[in-house]
């Protein structure tokens, strides 16, 4: 799996509440919450998401609560996937979940807004196609690979059944 | 090499030893879910085609966030959950008969010692004060969970905490979490499990549930207190179910050991807008404020309620202060009734909420506005959690959050009753 695009750029410690605030709980559909998220970091971010970006992120991205808004408005708002020095565990267990890549990179330094950057999750490389410097991602573990190309947990489990039957 | 007590839970559920950092499936004992997360838990159910949880004593769904409900919306998500809890026979809390789901479902005796819970809420590490080990997970996890009664775990590393001494009269439990998440930061904790151990007993249970809930907020898996008297005793006349507490063993390897000395912490607090952005509070400039929180899953129990009230007894809350007292559940509301607290709080100048999340997560009951500050027992002052991104919250115990509530700025108890620490 390779994904494309122009990136985008937040700072350490983006908790849950910045993602997505909880006035938004009231619903869990993505496009709606797509539409607010990242609001709590900065009202203006949401209208800056371009369909297809690709987030870069610093450490600790998605600490905070568990709500899985969090991936759905990320998913919503068009984010292809987030590259992070370090994920939050429960924000890095669901975005798995719902299949979306979430890629840890704790040597991630220097790829700054609105550069063309590849992700390359089977070679474990991330390239910043506009500065030519590659970066090597934390590899995962061969089920959690195998979750995320299933498209997320419940297709998972639903493959494995047909498998067992 | 003997086994961490996170490891020696995880190893007796999966049948073999196991060892940090590894995968495994477990089967799981108890399965919750809240009134924002349980209608997405509940899709992954429905996704999966499932037909029945798979112990529906084991499966509670608790509303508490947006409860009694705030809006239309609100009300929407808890007829889903309602709805659902009534179609399986499982566990459900209307609102007059729960309260807060971290601590409601200890007091009512459904997460026990030894046992693995899952819940879609990042407090549900609140249950390792029993000696559980229980983490927050997404609605998804918590959907298969509850249609297949496992889930997959990454063995966390232990991060021992031994406690020595005993903790001077203002200082709380809710001192000792805030004083471990300064040390290890953020997310210095991430995939990772405290376990507390040394001089456990210096902790009254109440203060236990306090460190063990904000365990995440240093991005923790869990902490995890070992069962001792005082939470057999607790559970002798509330477990649901038959259970077998679990110890670590003598020689564990641990990742780290940290010690804190209890005689030592001081009331903390917790400045805008990281619950590791701690500071003594008599060493805090004066901080103005408009409101007071006194609750939630983190210090909505009955200690926290007394300490509260014996600082409120025979005073006022300041005139431009606005404080808000929230018991954890009804039992503990009906309490404070029985037991005289409630007037204390109401001639105090406080109001008595009913149980619910409430102004925790910005819900309602005491949302800020714009440039307001707060100082609150909750468990997180990120930006915009209580209300508009431009107002503050102060994490503090309840004995701090009272004091400051008659001052009308941040202070500790000590001002107010004349003594100097010690
Ligand atoms: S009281 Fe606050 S932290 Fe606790 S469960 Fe409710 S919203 Fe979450």
């Amino acid at each position: 799996m390779t994904y494309e695009g122009r990136t985008l750029v937040v700072g350490d410690d983006v908790d849950t509440d910045a993602i997505i605030p909880a006035q938004y709980l009231v619903t869990t559909d993505p496009t709606e919450l797509g539409r607010h998220c990242l609001q709590g970091l900065d009202p203006a971010l949401p209208g800056k998401i371009q369909t297809g970006a690709i987030l870069v992120a610093g450490r600790n991205f998605g600490c905070g609560s568990s709500r899985e808004h969090a991936v759905l408005a990320l998913k919503g708002a068009g984010i292809r996937c987030v590259v992070a020095r370090s994920f939050a565990r429960i924000f890095f267990r669901n975005a798995i979940n719902l299949g979306f890549p979430v890629i840890e990179c704790p040597g991630l330094e220097g790829i700054e807004e609105g550069h063309l950057v590849s992700v390359d999750l089977g070679a474990g490389v991330i390239r910043d196609i506009s500065t030519q410097r590659e970066y090597r991602m934390a590899r995962l573990p061969h089920f959690i690979l195998e979750i995320l190309t299933a498209g997320g947990l419940v297709p998972w489990a639903k493959e494995k059944e047909a498998r067992w039957r | 090499m003997g086994m961490t007590l996170v490891e020696a839970i995880i190893a007796r559920h999966a049948g073999r030893t196991v060892a940090a950092g590894e995968f495994v499936e477990v089967p799981v004992d108890f399965v919750l879910a809240n009134d924002i997360t349980a209608p997405l838990a509940i899709r992954a159910f429905r996704e999966l085609g499932v037909e029945r949880v798979f112990d529906p004593e084991r499966v509670a769904l608790v509303p508490d966030h947006f409860t009694p409900n705030k809006d239309v919306r609100s009300a929407e998500q808890c007829r889903v959950t309602r709805e659902f809890a009534r179609e399986q026979g499982i566990h459900y809390f209307e609102v007059g008969h729960g309260g807060i789901e971290h601590v409601l479902l200890p007091e009512r005796g459904l997460v026990l010692p030894g046992e693995i819970v899952v819940g879609g809420d990042s407090h549900t590490c609140t249950y390792g004060a029993l000696g559980a080990f229980a983490t927050g997970m997404g609605s998804t996890d918590v959907g298969y969970s509850m249609a297949t009664g496992k889930t997959w775990v990454r063995v966390p590393k232990t991060i021992r905490v031994e406690l020595r001494g005993l903790l001077s009269r203002w200082v709380m439990g809710k001192d000792v979490v805030l004083h471990l998440i300064e040390k290890v930061g953020t997310s210095g904790a991430n995939w990772c499990a405290f376990e507390f151990g040394g001089e456990i007993g210096s902790l009254p249970l109440d203060d236990r549930f306090t460190v063990a809930n904000m365990a995440v907020e240093a991005g923790a898996t869990a902490g995890l207190f070992p069962p001792d008297e005082e939470v057999l005793a607790y559970l002798e006349d509330r477990a649901a179910r038959p259970f077998t507490p679990l110890y670590p063993d003598p020689d564990a390897s641990y990742a780290e050991v940290i010690e804190v000395d209890l005689g030592n912490l001081r009331p903390l607090v917790a400045r805008p807008h990281s619950p590791a952005n701690v500071v003594p509070v008599d060493e805090l400039d004066e901080v103005p404020i408009d409101q007071v929180v006194i609750g939630s899953c983190t210090n909505g129990r009955w200690r926290d309620l007394l300490m509260a009230a014996e600082v409120l007894r025979g005073r006022r809350v300041h005139p431009e202060v606005r404080c808000v007292v929230i018991p954890g559940t009804q039992g503990l509301h009906l309490r404070a009734v029985r037991e005289g607290l409630a007037e204390v709080f109401l001639t105090a100048g406080a109001v008595l909420s009913p149980p619910t999340c409430g102004p925790c997560l910005g819900g309602h009951m005491g949302v800020l506005a714009a440039g307001e500050s707060c100082v609150s027992t909750t468990n997180r002052n990120f930006r915009g959690r209580m209300g508009h991104p431009e107002s503050k919250v102060y994490l503090a115990n309840p004995a701090v959050a009272a004091a400051s509530a008659v001052l009308g700025r941040i202070a500790s108890p000590e001002e107010l009753f004349g003594e100097g620490r010690g």
